[in-house]
């Protein structure tokens, strides 16, 4: 255990093919487990898609989606506050000139914003964000 | 009316007291040289002097795909290696292709079947004939080549792909004849078309020698509606050499050499002979192959036969449309393809669960081919970039496994249909 | 070792040189007789059939360029009618229409000598078994192997390009002995043998490799023996000429040109002068014997030279040393030719793309690949990766078609790509021979 690993922030990676309502389905399973979505994107890949989520208890999420059928993955992320102001951005981004971002989302939650994304190396993302002086929220905000 | 060899018009007595000594030849070389065969007949109870008469054939053991399967890659091979000349390979049922292999002689009774053919559809030195059948190991290409260049026309070796260059030469070098799946000449149509360039008008094109997939005769008056081009049905596979035998001008069933090929068609469930004109299976003994030897060879394919005389004169016996499989066997694109191939394939990729499903479908003039299948739960990850690697793997294994083009469809694991009893795989869409 | 075709093949030099002339003298007349184009090249250059009095007087007949061929589509090159035609063939030309070339049953029958006589130089023959993996069809690589190891009596498997697990199975079932193809492919395959745990040189009879189509080098062919115990033998030839046509004998040291049916000169590239022996210059190809598509001093593009001492193989016919590198801007990607004017003209189909582009040529393991790297509009883009990556497999397969190579496409934003004053330098290759 790291003590940076409280950065670690499991999201949902559902995999879901092209049909009709898919999206649909998933929303009813969270719905029905009272489950609080936290943050979202969908990725468009060539004849499937993948949903990624935040929740506030992904666990149960992720059970509940399985059970019914569904692909799920954990994958870490990040999520990195940043200033809801015009450069906020680009203050944080200066921060990470050597990070490699696969993908990333963002969400605003007055009086910050929230970035999320997945990055090549967690560890060495961490390392350098927080040495940048950057703010990452703890898990707990989360789980 | 020419003939490419007068055998073509033997009367029909002689041709059959050919045939008969043809076939009492080729079971005592079998039976002498070919320690399968000799087995074979010794399991059946047969001896060479059982051999009297033509309805005699029967009482031959059958050969099925499973016994060239089995002969990997030449335990069936008669001709040593030395004379063999040249081996062609078609994709197997599971793994490992078949081998059907050559002597110079067979290659020499191939293309004079192929000439025959090519002749009695009208084709002649003046014509250039343009080759778009696969070439390499698929049998399709060279055996319409080797005939082409037989009778002496030019041939234009264009394989398959690349449409709107195969219809600029079509345009240019004024191409005649055009050999190809029914569905692909149609789909030239529709290129030709985009490209502004008129079948009828801008080129010469007049006659399609068209085969290796299910068609039909509405096919046929829309190829001749859209592009005026008569189409001429052509038939044959790679255990039996190759493409061999086609239609004549009169357009009215295909015309089997008898000289070189004995026929029958069987009721599949018994093995009985089927009343002339019924529908059986096509059940066929080369009576002069060398390498590869082919007895009763049961091909699957479905059709009716006829020994009336035809119109054109010659007396050889014909065989109808090919009307079906007795088998799972789909054609796509002219490769046939058993489902079996593709489970084999798709279960090499550790990712992909047990089930999958086969679409086949029509789009424009060509078949596709999608394969749905599940992926294990624990081979999904969040990267999409992982994902298409995976689908691309699995998708590259499946063509080079049937040498047609397929794409995949990566399902929700549970989403395919189960099956309790025979697992019905293939979902065909297409009309004939 | 045997010979194919002891009277042709043992001549000594100077009857061998009258052989030429007298072949020279005769293709002149057919020329100026039979074919519109070479009369009126000839009479503009001055020059008639009866000029040609020994064969130093070849030079003074015009010279033949690629930009010939391309003008010449599809068939103002050929001389005899169409009634004498047994088959086409065609290369992709250097920009959208592809070069055609007929064959008479002679020419037909000449091709496969030449290589014929070739492979028996080595210690081919009859109980051979030669797998031919080049492309089949319209390109002459396949076809050109294909009809050789017949004549030879050889068994042929028409294996094509592909499926190399496939390719593997069957050199080990078939005992196959000798292989035709790219020398990259070889290795290709030796490393996939490797992987399957086949070890050619103990579990197959693979012994020859008929190897040509792309620059290669004595290092990579020693690679090739000590990996795999297979020699690799030097090939060449171009569609212009017939298909693959010559090849060193087992001397490998030089590809002998059958002067019977080749006539070969070396020029200076810049002023046309002929080279002495043993001077590096461009490969300029008359062809004496061809029937329909004839060729008369063709500029091949190639850098080379003649090697002067006899071989000791006591063959006359003159030998040259391997290729050398390119006069012209053509590079060689598994075995295809590519010119990048042909692969701006396919870009340019594509509303879709900026005028620039760029393409990178690199070796993944032993195999070549091309990376074109192309200019979005920026009106083109849009927020839809799928119809993005939709619009690069368009790009890819109108690539593949035009090159008979397949090529990776990279969309990039609009001015990220060199910008050249002068003469834009649009490869990049970053192989290593």
């Amino acid at each position: 255990m790291s003590e940076n690993d409280k950065y670690r922030i499991k999201q949902l990676s559902i995999f879901s093919e092209n049909r009709p309502n898919r999206l649909g389905a998933v929303a009813k399973v969270l719905k029905e487990g009272k489950i609080n979505i936290l943050g979202f994107s969908i990725a468009e890949g060539a004849g499937y898609g993948v949903i990624r989520v935040l929740v506030d208890n992904p666990v149960t999420a992720r059970d509940l989606l399985t059970k019914e059928g569904f692909v799920v993955k954990f994958t870490e992320v990040l999520a990195i506050q940043m200033q809801d102001t015009p450069g906020g951005l680009f203050d944080l981004t200066d921060q990470m000139k050597d990070i490699n971002i696969e993908y990333g989302y963002g969400y605003r939650s007055p009086p910050y914003a929230v970035l999320i994304v997945r990055v090549e190396d967690i560890e060495k993302g961490i390392e350098s964000l927080l040495a940048g002086g950057l703010r990452l929220l703890d898990n707990v905000n989360f789980h | 009316m020419s003939y490419w060899n007068p055998v073509e018009v033997m009367p029909v007595p002689e041709l059959k007291a050919l045939q008969l000594k043809q076939l009492k030849m080729l079971v005592y070389k079998l039976y002498t040289f070919s320690p399968f065969y000799r087995q074979k007949m010794k399991d059946a109870g047969v001896t060479p002097e059982d051999i009297q008469e033509l309805d005699d054939v029967r009482k031959l053991p059958f050969m099925t795909k499973k016994d060239l399967r089995d002969g990997y890659p030449d335990k069936l091979f008669l001709a040593s290696p030395r004379e063999v000349v040249r081996y062609h390979a078609s994709s197997g049922t599971t793994g490992k292709p078949t081998i059907v292999g050559y002597t110079q002689n067979d290659i020499e009774s191939w293309s004079e079947s192929v000439a025959r053919g090519l002749v009695s559809a009208g084709v002649g030195t003046d014509d250039v004939l343009q080759v778009c059948y696969t070439y390499g190991l698929f049998s399709g290409g060279l055996g319409l080549h080797y005939g082409a260049e037989k009778v002496g026309a030019a041939v234009v070796p264009a394989s398959t792909g690349n449409t709107e260059r195969q219809i600029d030469l079509v345009r240019d070098l004024n191409v005649t004849v055009i050999a190809s799946t029914p569905s692909y000449l149609l789909h030239m149509g529709e290129v030709a078309e985009r490209m502004g360039v008129d079948i009828r008008k801008d080129t010469k094109l007049r006659l399609g020698i068209l085969g290796a997939e299910p068609w039909s005769d509405k096919m046929r008056d829309r190829i001749y509606e859209r592009l005026g081009i008569e189409a001429i049905d052509i038939y044959g596979t790679s255990e039996l050499s190759g493409p061999l035998w086609c239609e004549c001008s009169q357009q009215n069933g295909i015309h089997v050499w008898a000289d070189i090929t004995l026929i029958e068609v069987l009721d599949p469930n018994t093995g009985e002979p089927v009343p002339p004109g019924e529908k059986g299976e096509l059940v066929v003994t080369m009576l002069l192959k060398e390498a590869l030897p082919i007895v009763r060879y049961r091909t699957g394919d479905v059709t009716t036969m006829s020994e009336e005389v035809c119109a054109c004169g010659r007396t050889h016996p014909r065989i109808g449309r090919i009307q079906g499989r007795v088998d799972d066997m789909i054609i796509v694109r002219g490769i046939n393809v058993f489902p079996s191939q593709v489970e084999h394939s798709l279960m090499t990729n550790p990712e992909v669960g047990n089930e999958f499903q086969i679409v086949v479908d029509r789009q424009g003039a060509l078949d596709t081919m999608m394969v749905k299948v599940e992926l294990r739960p624990e081979a999904f990850g969040d990267r999409l970039f992982e994902l298409d690697a995976i689908k691309a793997r699995i998708t590259h294994k499946l063509r080079d496994a049937l040498n047609v083009g397929v794409t995949l469809e990566i399902v929700e694991p549970g989403s395919l249909p189960r099956f309790e009893g025979k697992a019905k795989r293939v979902v065909d869409k297409r009309s004939f | 070792m045997d010979v194919w075709n002891p009277h042709i093949e043992r001549l000594p030099k100077a009857q061998l040189e009258a052989l030429q002339l007298r072949l020279l003298k005769m293709q002149t007349r057919r020329m100026w007789e039979l074919s519109p184009f070479y009369h009126e090249r000839m009479r503009s250059a001055g020059v008639m059939p009866g000029d040609i009095k020994t064969l130093v007087d070849a030079k003074r007949l015009p010279f033949m360029t690629k930009k010939d061929l391309r003008d010449g589509y599809p068939n103002k090159l050929m001389m005899r009618d169409r009634g004498n035609l047994l088959r086409y063939h065609a290369s992709s030309g250097t920009t959208g229409k592809a070069t055609i070339v007929g064959y008479t049953k002679n020419d037909l029958e000449n091709w496969s000598e030449s290589l014929a006589r070739a492979m028996t130089s080595f210690g081919l023959g009859k109980n051979d078994v030669i797998q031919v993996a080049n492309t089949y069809g319209l390109f002459s690589g396949g076809l050109g192997f294909h009809y050789a190891t017949e004549k030879l009596g050889a068994t042929v498997i028409p294996a094509s390009t592909g499926n190399t697990d496939r390719q593997l199975d069957l050199i080990c079932d078939l005992e196959v002995t000798a292989m035709a193809a790219t020398p990259s492919y070889l290795m290709y395959l030796g490393e996939v043998a490797e992987k399957r745990g086949i070890d050619i040189r103990k579990d197959t009879k693979l012994r020859y490799g008929l190897l040509g189509g792309e620059p290669w080098s004595d290092k990579m062919r020693d690679r090739i023996y000590e990996k795999m115990g297979i020699r690799g033998i030097n090939c060449f030839g171009a569609s212009e000429l017939s298909g693959p046509m010559f090849m060193e004998c087992a001397e490998q040291d030089g590809i002998h040109f059958w002067g019977d049916l080749a006539l070969l000169e070396i020029v200076d590239p810049d002023t046309g002068e002929p080279l002495e022996p043993g001077q590096k210059g461009e490969m300029v190809v008359t062809m004496l014997q061809k029937e329909a598509f004839p060729i008369m001093r063709y500029r091949m593009g190639d850098i080379t030279s003649i090697m002067e001492e006899p071989c000791p193989c006591g063959r006359a016919h003159p030998r040259i040393t391997r290729i050398q590198g390119r006069v012209d801007d053509m590079i060689i990607i598994r075995g295809i030719n590519v010119f990048p004017s042909q692969v701006e003209h396919s870009l340019m189909q594509h509303s879709e793309l900026g005028n620039e582009f760029q393409l990178v040529v690199d070796r993944k393991g032993h195999l070549d690949t091309m990376l074109v790297r192309a200019e979005l509009k920026p009106e083109a883009f849009t927020d839809n990766i799928i119809e993005l990556n939709a619009l690069r497999e368009r790009i890819s397969n109108r690539l593949k078609n035009v090159l008979n190579v397949s090529a990776k496409v990279e969309l990039v934003q609009p001015g990220t790509l060199p910008r050249f004053e002068g003469k834009a330098k649009r490869v990049m290759d970053r192989r290593e021979y």
